[in-house]
């Protein structure tokens, strides 16, 4: 296990930074999780225990590419750092490579095999965000692979610190402010004001930092890797750590005890014709 | 005999449609559990929805009032149904699926020691429970193996609650102080919309990429103001501007299951099938003939969407 080779101007810590006392500097702490590609079609086992991984392949969940490419617009912004962590299997340092070539300094791969119980997962991150005392968590409002979305909020919680999820933006991803590529987060003063998709309209909140912000599909775009960026983050850090040793005894609280196909939809008739579909929804769905 | 308690929503004191399947939910949830039904109710003119929540069988209604609850705050969500969840010693929590529940809950399942299954599609029994994971390729049967329990429900899956005995409602008082809350409120953009609510219309028309942009989607909205349907959308569409984001229905946007569903313009990826599949009738009209959405539908029409929504349009208009 090494310690970071970066310079310690680059550190956006409060306490040895004083940049970053005047809130100019922000260290950020963003978390990626390796999926399953989602163009990918999932194939359950024949005994249901889980799914095929013969040629399967993954990718950076969605989301969290999102979160990492906010970070990357706000450090450009602020200055600071942007460390990726990660939870999860050794084949998962591709994806913290990913991140790293996008931009990002350097990395913490906490290591299992195990499927990812959130309750675990966020205990995990407890402890790294611990150990890198960042002024922001910034993570995807869910992982693509078990869709339950709780470890953005079981993370702040464990760490007592102010949430929000779900940040978004108002314009389009095709709009003029997205095209400049600017962070729709902003910091000022240590309070991050952030805008969140809620049901039936867009939130505003004002979040004292430290604390942790998951996000929704329309933050932004994230960028791709350059050719030098994936060059330069071979050579950047990615420490190891083991998931036993930073839990602290947490275990997993949901057990999965089988997997089955959902059900499934028989494919209909094609019509002719726009009056024949009419008077089939009237006379035959009588959904009309 | 555990106690089941369930968060109920509400806009000015009219409970949510969406919200409601959470009682249904309880309702089964207590039969298994062979514990009592409680609801919660949070908020400005919290007493009224009370009110309205009566008559569903539950032992009781904690009302939970007050300045620290005007506008949405994680914090003081969460400690109101910690409150709630301590007067009636419940270890079964849950809500149907919001924008309120899928921020509060996981962090209560933390503050209360329990695990959390997001999203259920079904109970299997007391501690079992069946939900989606992979966009809904899988079913998976999970055990919530704490002893406090906490899920959130896919409204879609539960009907509307079974009427039962009057409830007891009861105030509780929730001391939290807004000044200490760590994320604080700043304001709220509604988006109006003259149709009906996307997550609990009857009918919906929903475009996608085939639309071709806003002005695509001005035919769709002809469409849905002659049959009386909400927009929905597909997230290319969402992502693109062309439409609001709270429009869109998939596995990251709105899961519906109208009675009639109009997918126009829609491929039919994996993810926006997960939001739609569930509705009853579903029509496609896709030029591309090969386009998964055919696969799923009840009705396809392969054509072009330009010359075919406004015909449809002049047609429904024969009467």
């Amino acid at each position: 296990m090494t310690h970071c080779i970066i310079s310690p101007s680059l550190r956006g810590d409060p306490n040895d930074n004083p940049k970053a006392k005047e809130g100019s500097t922000v260290k950020i702490l963003v978390t990626v999780k390796m999926v399953e590609d989602p163009e990918i079609k999932i194939k359950i086992k024949a005994d249901g225990s889980g799914i095929e991984t013969d040629q399967m392949k993954y990718v950076v969940n969605p989301f969290d590419e999102i979160a990492v490419e906010e970070a990357l617009r706000l450090r450009d912004l602020h200055k600071g750092e942007v460390i990726v962590a990660c939870v999860g299997k050794k084949d998962a340092s591709q994806q913290i490579r990913t991140a790293l070539a996008m931009g990002a300094d350097r990395g913490v791969h906490v290591l299992t095999d195990d499927f990812l119980d959130p309750t675990v997962t966020s205990a995990a991150l407890a402890k790294v965000v611990g150990d890198e005392k960042p002024d922001l968590v910034l993570m995807g409002k869910q992982a693509i692979d078990d869709d339950q979305g709780q470890t953005g909020a079981m993370l702040a919680e464990r760490l007592g610190w102010g949430q929000v999820s779900f940040a978004s933006k108002e314009v389009s991803l095709e709009s003029e402010e997205e095209k400049a590529k600017k962070p729709a987060i902003q910091i000022a003063n240590n309070v991050a004001q952030v805008t969140r998709e809620v049901d039936g309209g867009f939130e505003t909140v004002a979040l004292s930092l430290p604390g942790l912000i998951t996000v929704e599909l329309r933050l932004n775009v994230p960028r791709y890797a350059s050719l030098p960026g994936i060059m330069k983050a071979k050579k950047k850090e990615i420490k190891e750590l083991q998931l036993s040793a930073v839990t602290g005894g947490a275990s997993a609280a949901v057990k999965i005890l089988g997997m089955t196909p959902p059900a499934q939809r028989q494919a209909g008739i094609k019509v002719e014709d726009v009056p024949t579909l009419v008077a089939k929804l009237k006379n035959e769905a009588k959904a009309l | 005999m555990s106690n089941v308690l369930i968060l109920v929503e509400h806009a000015a004191g009219t409970p949510k449609k969406t919200s409601l399947a959470g009682i249904t939910f309880g309702q089964q949830l207590a039969a298994k559990s062979g514990g009592a039904l409680h609801l919660l109710v949070v908020g400005k003119e919290a007493a009224k929805a009370a009110e309205a929540l009566k008559a569903f069988g539950a032992a009781k209604i904690y009302v939970v009032d007050g300045p620290a609850f005007v506008s949405y705050s994680t914090e003081a969500t969460c400690a109101a149904v910690e409150a709630a969840a301590k007067a009636c010693g419940a270890k079964l929590i849950a809500a149907a699926a919001s924008s309120t529940s899928k921020d509060s809950f996981p962090r209560l399942a933390i503050r209360l020691g329990a695990g959390m299954a997001s999203d259920v599609l079904g109970i299997v029994d007391a501690k079992t429970f069946t939900r989606p994971m992979w966009a809904g390729n899988v079913v998976a049967k999970v055990e919530i193996a704490t002893e406090v329990k906490i899920c959130t429900v896919r409204g879609t899956e539960f009907g509307p609650p079974a009427a039962g005995a009057s409830a007891q409602v009861e105030p509780l008082n929730v001391a939290v102080d807004p000044a200490t809350f760590k994320a604080k409120f700043v304001s709220f953009k509604e988006i109006k919309s003259e149709r009906p609510d996307l997550a609990i219309a009857a009918r919906i028309v929903a475009g996608g990429r085939g639309t071709k942009g806003a002005e695509g989607f001005k035919l769709l909205e002809q469409l849905a103001d002659a049959i009386g349907a909400a927009i929905g959308a597909t997230r290319a569409a969402c992502d693109a501007g062309w439409v609001a984001n709270d429009l869109q229905v998939g596995q990251t946007g709105k899961i519906v299951a109208p009675d009639l569903y109009f997918a126009i313009g829609v491929s039919g990826a994996i993810q926006h099938l997960a939001g739609m599949k569930g509705s009853k009738v579903i029509v496609a009209i896709n030029k591309d003939p090969e386009a998964p959405i055919f696969q799923v539908a009840d009705y396809g029409l392969v054509a072009d969407l330009f010359k075919a929504v406004p015909e449809l349009v002049a047609e429904l208009k024969k009467g």
